[in-house]
């Protein structure tokens, strides 16, 4: 770990202005992530702006029936708002199985949302990384890959988003609110982090400076029906090998409405379009659901280790949606 | 907490640990935690390459970083003895991790040999200089992939302890005419033992005195080690370790941590304390071998076993390293007319690899278990029908008599408590919801061996006794269990015993490792005891005190205290021990097969739609001997069992196939079972007593971990009809 600066300043302003102004700054958030790369040589900032006093901690109800998240707000805390347990099970879902109790308690909103992915090579300073440092190579293509992208990944990287949060996020159509130094601006969650392409040094669309203020969840009147899956290799305490969030709206048997993302799958939140077109207006049965999830994954082009992901994520996708649709019925 | 009732018998209780309140509390000092004047620190500088030559050393940016005493490389180091070729003439010299003389070359032998060590004056500065540190290479072509080189493996040279390769009858031509065969490849990753405690070393120089506190399951052989490495007599050598946070095998050696530490504290002049990060446990300590095997069957319709084929492949090191006895369980455990194991080694420019909890027996143990599930399926009968038809009355493989084998009874009440009847045969045929239920079993097998240990036992006027005996305490309950085998021998009440030990300065005791510590030194507390408890008898006949205490004995013959010794720790007296103690095992080996074993039963449950396993229930039969102490001994078998759940379902190092590397050598990484993977784990013990062991004790260490992964596989293949070959199972493995 090299030497670094800590500040904490008073206002929103001055930290944008000190980052912006400063190429080898960072917000802090819980640091349960960044201050792990630094001990690994992964993250070298010289100046730390700790944000998490300036940052809301707050969950506000909005009018639409939604709810505004302050980016300082921990995923603990998240996890148990009573409104967000009633509104938008999935995302409580999907934070509880992440990390561990104490991570979360740790963890914020805005920082659970950049971590960077876990791929092993990204993580090891000896290793050739494109997303660490463009241009060496990408050590995963050839080497372990079994965690790895099997949609639109690029020759560049194939590391996946290792956020639970964010694919419940992606699904709900939650909306990202950033203050920059030009101002503040908003970013639809399932656009806020990108596909590798030929920079996959770049996760997300912030542009360094930008802070992440609050997260808008818009009201979903079937939000209530809505659940996170996540598969893994243990338990507990594991990152997705493929996560799917999904919200189901039925009537008459019919899909009304639906919303559905996979984690696991791609470097961002996959956020299963043709799946939803495929469903809107049709009977809500597995083998639909079938149909649906193979449409979205058609253009999957695994690795030599990681083709499992496919029928996993359209095994979990008819299951869930299967499972909504019961809950569905029932109420 | 169990209070000492007189005329009971101590041995067979639950008796709380005596070491537990200060571990609790927080009082105990690990070797990490002991505070001398003018501490410093050091942090080790990793190599990255597998084999290479360093060309420079760049240390200008380490050196600079504020409170940096000294950057260590092979240019700067003190002269450090080369390690011992390994003899088992001079067990010394079998403690060695590798061959490398660290920081005295300029060779680089695996990816994590440490090749400098930053000493300063607080941890954080050692850390951060160590990272600055830049080394150049000339790289040599290395030799890392282990399925790669599976051909080129070299067949083992045996020795007595560890034949390469035995052989009843002509089991490849059984094999071919066998009505019902069963031919199978199973492959096992590398496994890193993960002890809750890192290495770490306090080396303390005073003139040519050495003072160790070490994490280590074998104080008198590193302070042998040491006193060879440093040119030092071995009587100004003093290794502690009175506290190891757990081991499993992997403290069982000298590392390199432990070697460089000392080296450190020559250097400086201070003290220095070594503690290994978490990714240094898995680059520079030794792990257990990746294993490719493969296990024929050849069986008559009736289950009878004529063929039984078992050879493995292993790995070792360039540098050092060691065969496992992957094949053993086969000589043992089936009455199979006709067998042959045979195991070979690649050598790899990896660091060597080394004993973890079971070596060779763990993983062995799954490929044997896993096949013989398979012939039952092949055969159509229950797979513990097809154990009970095979299960032998002499050792198969040489006809050696068992010194005691109650594997029939240990299936039998394993079985009631299980269920197992309520099986249904079927593969696939149980389903809860979205989960596949399925149940397996499979056989648990450790050798059991004695050595010897020097033991001096004082009774006092005061009706105290203090046992003193430098064997190693990790967690295993020894302390408590000699305290209790003490007490009986010697009708004192269990408080009245105080057990020293986890120090080289007491009398030398064998490495904590084998499940051999508890009946060795049992076997010599129980000669001491036995030698003082005559002694108080003639003082007895001597005062006219007869069936008196013994306070009221050595009070009235005016004598403060008694002594006996088993065994002496004088060159020639140490010599003339090991010699007899190698003869005895050599011996006994000849007369005896004698092991502990036990059967598994377990339950999981696959989700169908991702493959995930969860391990649902377990149950586990054992007989290990007597059982001296029912809670520490329950732990140790719980223990093996969760660790067998870990090498069943998680526990893989990645090491890259292009560069030799480890890429996950942290536990965010490197999977082990949390809670939530352990189910409520059922044990019971038979209890009975082998005849040929002190006490009857035949060790629990290890065979805890025998047979899990098998079980486990077997009860996956009943839940979803899939056999997977290859641990871990992961979901990826059983996903459709
Ligand atoms: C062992 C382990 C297991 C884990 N398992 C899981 C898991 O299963 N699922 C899962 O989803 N996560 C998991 N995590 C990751 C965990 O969720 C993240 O580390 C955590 O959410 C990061 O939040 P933080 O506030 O600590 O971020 P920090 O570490 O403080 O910051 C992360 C990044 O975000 C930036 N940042 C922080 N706040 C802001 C802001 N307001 N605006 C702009 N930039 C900001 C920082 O500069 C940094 O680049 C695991 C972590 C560990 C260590
Ligand atoms: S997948 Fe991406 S993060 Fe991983 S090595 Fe390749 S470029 Fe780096």
């Amino acid at each position: 770990m090299i030497p670094f600066d800590y500040r904490r300043p008073d206002d929103i302003g001055t930290a944008v202005a000190t980052v912006t102004g400063n190429p080898r700054a960072a917000f802090l958030g819980g640091g349960t992530n960044l201050v792990d790369h630094m001990k690994l040589g992964v993250a070298e900032p010289e100046l730390l702006v700790d944000v998490t006093g300036l940052t809301s901690r707050d969950i506000e109800r909005l009018p639409d029936g939604g709810l505004r998240v302050g980016a300082g707000v921990r995923n603990s805390d998240l996890a148990a708002d009573p409104l967000v347990r009633e509104r938008f099970p999935v995302l409580a879902q999907a934070l509880l199985s992440g990390a561990s109790g104490q991570l979360r308690n740790l963890a914020t909103t805005g920082g659970n949302l950049l971590q960077r992915t876990r791929c092993v090579y990204f993580q090891d300073v000896t290793t050739p990384c494109n997303k660490r440092e463009p241009g060496q190579g990408c050590s995963a293509l050839e080497g372990y890959h079994r965690h790895h992208a099997v949609l639109g990944a690029s020759r560049q990287c194939v590391a996946v988003h290792p956020s639970d949060l964010a694919v419940a996020l992606a699904a709900l159509d939650a909306v990202v609110r950033v203050q920059g130094p030009g101002g503040e601006r908003t970013i639809p969650a399932e656009t806020l982090h990108r596909l590798p392409g030929e920079h996959p040094e770049r996760d997300t669309v912030l542009e360094h400076g930008e802070l992440i203020t609050a997260v808008d969840l818009p009201g979903l009147p079937f939000g209530p029906r809505s659940r996170y899956r996540k598969a893994r290799d243990r338990a507990s305490f594991a990152f997705a090998l493929v996560s799917v969030a999904a919200a189901l709206d039925v009537a008459g048997g019919l899909v009304r409405d639906v919303r559905i993302a996979f984690g696991g799958l791609a470097h961002k939140p996959w956020r299963a379009r043709l799946a939803e077109d495929a469903l809107r207006g049709r009977p809500a049965a597995p083998d639909e659901f079938r149909a649906a999830a193979e449409a979205e994954l058609a253009d999957a082009q695994p690795l030599r280790d990681n083709g499992f992901k496919v029928p996993m994520a359209r095994n979990m996708l008819v299951s869930v949606l299967t499972e909504l649709s019961a809950e569905d019925g029932a109420a | 907490m169990t209070r000492t009732v007189d005329g009971e018998h101590l041995v067979g209780q639950p008796i709380d640990r005596i070491d537990g309140p200060a571990k609790t509390t927080g009082g105990a000092r690990f070797s990490a935690e002991h505070a001398y004047p003018g501490l410093t620190h050091a942090a080790l500088v990793p190599a990255t390459v597998s084999r290479g030559r360093i060309t420079a050393i760049d240390t200008a940016a380490a050196a600079a970083v504020p409170g940096v005493i000294t950057v260590l490389t092979h240019g700067n180091a003190p002269k450090l003895n080369p390690p011992k070729r390994p003899t088992p003439a001079n067990l010394s010299t079998l403690v060695s991790g590798t061959q490398v003389n660290y920081l005295n070359t300029d060779e680089v032998h695996w990816d994590g040999q440490p090749v400098a060590v930053v000493v300063a004056e607080t941890s954080h500065a050692a850390r951060e200089a160590a990272a600055l540190v830049h080394v150049s290479y000339e790289r040599l072509p290395a030799v890392v992939d282990f399925a790669a080189e599976e051909p080129n493996a070299v067949a083992q040279k045996g020795n007595p302890v560890m034949p390469g390769s035995a052989k009843k009858g002509d089991a490849d031509a059984a094999l071919a005419v066998a009505p019902v065969t069963v031919d199978a490849r199973y492959t096992t990753p590398q496994h890193h033992h993960n002890a809750l405690e890192p290495h770490a070393t306090t080396a303390v120089w005073q003139g040519d005195e050495l003072t160790v506190h070490d994490s280590t399951q074998s104080i008198t052989w590193l302070r042998k080690h040491l006193a060879l490495r440093f040119g030092v007599p071995e009587a100004k050598v003093r290794v502690l370790a009175p506290f190891v946070g757990g081991g499993f095998g992997g403290k069982g050696f000298a590392w390199p941590g432990t070697i460089i530490a000392v080296l450190a504290a020559r250097a400086t002049g201070r003290p220095v304390r070594l503690l290994l990060t978490r990714e240094d446990v898995h680059r520079a300590v030794g792990a257990r071998t990746p294993s490719a095997q493969r296990v024929a069957l050849g069986a008559d319709t009736g289950g009878r076993l004529t063929a039984l084929v078992h050879t493995s492949v292993t790995r070792t090191s360039r540098v050092g390293g060691q065969p496992e006895q992957v094949t053993a369980p086969a000589q043992h455990l089936y009455d199979a007319t006709n067998i042959r194991t045979a195991q070979s080694q690649t050598t790899l420019d990896w660091m060597p690899n080394t004993s973890m909890r079971a070596p060779g027996d763990a993983i062995g143990s799954f490929a044997l278990e896993s096949a013989i599930d398979e012939l039952a399926g092949e055969l159509g009968i229950d797979p513990v029908e097809l154990r009970m038809r095979n299960e032998p009355e002499r050792n198969p493989i040489d006809g050696k008599r068992f010194s005691h084998r109650m594997l029939r009874e240990a299936y039998a009440l394993g079985a009631r408590r299980f269920g197992w009847e309520n099986r249904s045969p079927e593969p696939r045929s149980t389903r809860d919801g979205r989960w596949l239920v399925g149940m397996g079993v499979a056989t648990a097998y450790h050798p059991a061996m004695q050595f010897t240990a020097n033991v001096t036992v004082r009774l006092a006027a005061d009706g105290t006794v203090t046992v003193r005996c430098g064997f190693q305490e990790m967690g295993m309950g020894n302390a408590t269990v000699q305290a209790q085998i003490a007490a009986d021998a010697l009708g004192v009440p269990f408080e009245a015993v105080r057990v020293e030990y986890g120090d080289s300065a007491l009398p030398a005791s064998v490495m904590a490792g084998g499940s051999m510590q508890t009946s060795t030194v049992a076997g010599s507390v129980l000669a001491a005891c036995g030698k003082l408890t005559r002694r108080l008898s003639t003082l007895a006949r001597r005062t006219g005190m007869q069936g008196r205490t013994p306070t009221e004995i050595l009070t009235a013959a005016r004598v403060p205290f008694i002594d006996a010794a088993v065994g002496s720790d004088t060159r020639l007296g140490a010599l003339a021990g090991q010699a007899r103690m190698l003869a005895k095992v050599v011996r006994d080996q000849r007369t005896w097969a004698k092991a502990a074993c036990g059967a598994h039963f377990c339950e999981v449950r696959v989700d169908a739609d991702t493959g995930e396993v969860r391990v649902s229930r377990w149950t586990a039969a054992f007989d290990v001997g007597r059982v001296i102490n029912r809670k520490t001994a329950f732990s140790q078998l719980r223990g093996g069992i969760v660790m067998g759940i870990g090498m069943a379902l998680f526990e893989e190092a990645l090491v890259d196939r292009r560069t030799g590397r480890i890429m996950n050598p942290s536990l965010s990484g490197y999977h082990v079972p949390v809670h939530a993977d352990v189910p409520p784990i059922d044990i019971a013990c038979l209890d009975e007593p082998d005849p040929t062991m002190p006490l009857g004790i035949l060790g629990v260490g290890e065979v805890g971990i025998t047979g899990v992964a098998a079980a486990i596989a077997n009860a996956i293949h009943h839940a979803t009809g899939s056999r997977i070959r290859d641990l871990p199972i992961t979901p990826d493995k059983l996903v459709t």
